[in-house]
């Protein structure tokens, strides 16, 4: 057992999955000798060299691409977007090729390959490197989606998206990567893809999050307990495929649902998760699904108050916790 | 690029004779083949029985000929739709393609779920291709690059008309797989025509091959109506490839003997006097005059080849057309493996 941040957990996960499958390598910009922006792959070039620590050039479409093509000849890539803003170019690569070669192919070829691809806000990034990206390819069926956001759930995610045997996209809250930290177990374990974590129980109220959100709705909820509200806290951490039976028994418990995501609120994904609710335990719920995200403007701005106008925060979170709670 | 790079690709086409007779029979048995399955599933288009086509006709010495340099069941191949011929020769039988045609469950490219040309098996290394074009030739270059990181010796052939050499994909694929000297090939088809542009509207360079400088890889640009000149082109690309001497290039300049689709009407937009002189250039009457002129076949062993591809084109057909259609029942199905 040692303590970890998110960072540190996934090159940890990324290190130990290569060390085990020579066919696993690691494709992006900047991945090799910088050992990438954010270093999560830093030391592995050294120990894996120049044919498994590749740096790519600077072309999205051909990131995903070339690991598409790769994946179906018998090796496990890992593709690294280097921001999650500036995957747009790869979209048809992700959506056409990655996510549809199973099902167009009758089966017949597969594509097992992590994009890992950096997101989020609160850390100065401004429009184009603090996006959330997650409701658009959450939409995409043939796509994985997980967002995982303690130290112990990414290194098992990311081992079980390497495992995978189709396209996973590996959503890492960059603003996670070293102010979470976590103990992580010595031994090979896995986070299955497609189970959600209850990571506070509670029996008044219950929140379903992932990401950085996951952290700001725990500190939320703690201030919510002393004032004697007991808020369920789920971490959605997959989002496609989605775990729907932990957030229904959960709205079963508590008959209460707040979703909250840092993603703008129209079309983001907490619609699919209030959806879920509506349709199948209308008949728990004691107040309005309630939806929590960023205003509705294109991107998230760079000066200070800008920014914290735009990201939510534990203190609005619990607002609208108390608000649904007394409903 | 180096210059013997380029001497070696553009040196003399003189080794023709050196195929043995019976390898020149067969490739001319898979062009006749691909003409006469294309045309039978226009006259299916026509009478209501397929909703649609889309054609390899004029492309199949340049197909044929590249797919000979391959070694089947070893090298990948990333076709585009036109791509009939190339997936004939690497191992797909007409049965297969008209099950496509008719989409049935048994289609081996995609089990009815995609439009007919979007040929895959994953057996004969056919990738699986979409309509977006371009994509391929990405999936060409990580194909190769994954052979190069496992140490391998097959290649990646893809092909792709002019048209789509404006697509991003071709630009950023042709810089990796040059860049990490990828054992690729990039057989650009070039008939002209984009469905309805014309070339001049889609580049301002005179020939395709000539892209290749900018990337650091040998371009070639050769008569891809000439199937030995595309097989040998290809056969010194390939070589090149396996050696770990890197990607090629290759224009094979081809004419497109019908309408985009069936979909179209080329009359449209193309010149009545090119439309009229479009057979002039028709590959598989070349090919036939070149293996009359060498005695490599006679008029009645023509005639016969050709009776025997008409039954088996028949037999495709009846094959197919009464094949199972797929069970609705399967709509879910391969969305994921687990």
């Amino acid at each position: 057992m040692s303590e970890l941040n998110v960072l540190e957990a996934i090159r940890q996960g990324i290190d130990e999955m290569m060390a085990a499958d020579e066919r696993v390598f690691v494709f992006g910009e900047d991945v090799g000798k910088r050992g990438g922006v954010f270093r999560v792959t830093e030391g592995l070039l050294d120990k894996y060299g120049p044919l498994r620590i590749i740096d790519a050039p600077l072309a999205e479409s051909v990131i995903v691409g070339a690991c598409i093509g790769a994946a179906m000849n018998d090796t496990l890539p890992i593709a690294e977007i280097q921001f999650a803003d500036f995957i747009a170019p790869a979209f048809n690569q992700i959506v056409q090729e990655a996510a549809r070669i199973r099902y167009r192919s009758n089966g017949d070829w597969n594509v097992p390959m992590v994009i890992r691809a950096p997101y989020g806000g609160g850390i100065h990034g401004a429009l184009y490197h603090s996006q959330s990206i997650e409701a658009t390819f959450a939409h995409i069926p043939g796509l994985k989606v997980v967002a995982p956001s303690t130290p112990y759930d990414a290194k098992g995610l990311i081992k079980s998206a390497v495992e995978d045997a189709d396209p996973v996209l590996f959503l890492e809250h960059k603003k996670t990567y070293r102010l979470i930290k976590g103990s992580v177990p010595a031994s090979d374990y896995r986070v299955p893809i497609g189970l959600a974590d209850v990571k506070r129980s509670g029996s008044d109220l219950s929140v379903f999050t992932y990401g950085l959100m996951l952290h700001y709705c725990l500190e939320a909820a703690q201030t919510l307990e002393r004032a004697g509200t007991s808020v369920e806290v789920v971490d959605l951490r997959s989002l496609r495929p989605l775990d729907t039976a932990t957030i229904l028994d959960s709205v079963r418990k508590t008959g209460k649902a707040l979703i909250v995501h840092e993603d703008n609120l129209t079309g983001g994904f907490g619609g699919e998760v209030a959806a879920l609710i509506a349709e199948h335990v209308f008949e728990y719920l004691d107040g309005p699904i309630t939806r929590l995200g960023a205003p509705d403007v294109p991107a998230m701005p760079y000066a200070k108050p800008l920014e914290d106008a735009f990201m939510l925060n534990p203190l609005k979170i619990a607002t609208a916790m108390r608000t649904l709670a007394a409903y | 690029m180096t210059l013997s790079a380029e001497q070696e690709l553009l040196a003399p086409i003189t080794l023709r004779s050196e195929l043995p007779a019976e390898t020149l029979r067969e490739m001319y048995h898979y062009m006749a083949l691909a003409r006469a399955l294309d045309e039978r599933m226009w006259l299916l288009n026509r009478a209501g029985k397929a909703p649609f086509v889309i054609s390899c006709q004029g492309h199949e010495a340049a197909q044929v000929g590249a797919a000979f340099a391959l070694q089947r069941g070893k090298d990948f191949t990333l076709p585009y739709y036109r791509g009939l011929a190339s997936v004939l020769v690497m191992g797909m039988t007409p049965t297969e393609v008209m099950l496509a045609l008719f989409a049935r469950a048994a289609d081996p490219s995609s089990g009815g779920r995609q439009m007919p040309a979007h040929y895959g098996s994953r057996r004969l290394k056919i990738v699986t291709q979409s309509s977006p074009v371009g994509t391929q030739i990405a999936h060409a270059a990580g194909i190769s690059l994954a052979e190069k990181i496992k140490g391998g010796d097959a290649v990646a052939w893809t092909s792709f008309g002019e048209g789509t050499t404006s697509q991003g994909d071709f630009h950023e694929a042709l810089n990796l797989a040059a860049v990490h000297r990828l054992p690729a090939i990039f057989q650009c088809e070039n008939n002209e025509y984009a469905i309805s542009v014309p070339i001049r509207q889609q580049m301002a360079v005179n020939s395709v091959a000539d892209r290749a400088l900018a990337y650091g890889m040998p371009g070639v640009s050769v008569d891809g109506t000439d199937l030995l000149a595309v097989y040998e082109v290809t056969r010194r690309a390939v070589e090149r490839a396996r050696r770990g001497d890197g990607p090629t290039l290759i224009e094979a300049r081809v004419v497109r003997l019908t309408a985009h689709s069936s979909d179209d009407n080329d009359r449209t937009y193309r010149p009545q006097r090119e439309l009229r002189s479009l057979r002039q250039h028709d590959p598989l009457a070349r090919f036939v005059a070149y293996l009359h002129d060498h005695d490599l076949l006679s008029e009645a062993e023509a005639q016969e080849l050709r009776a025997q591809i008409a039954a088996e084109v028949d037999a495709a057909t009846e094959a197919a057309e009464q094949a199972a259609l797929p069970d609705p029942e399967t709509l879910a199905d391969h969305v994921y493996g687990s």
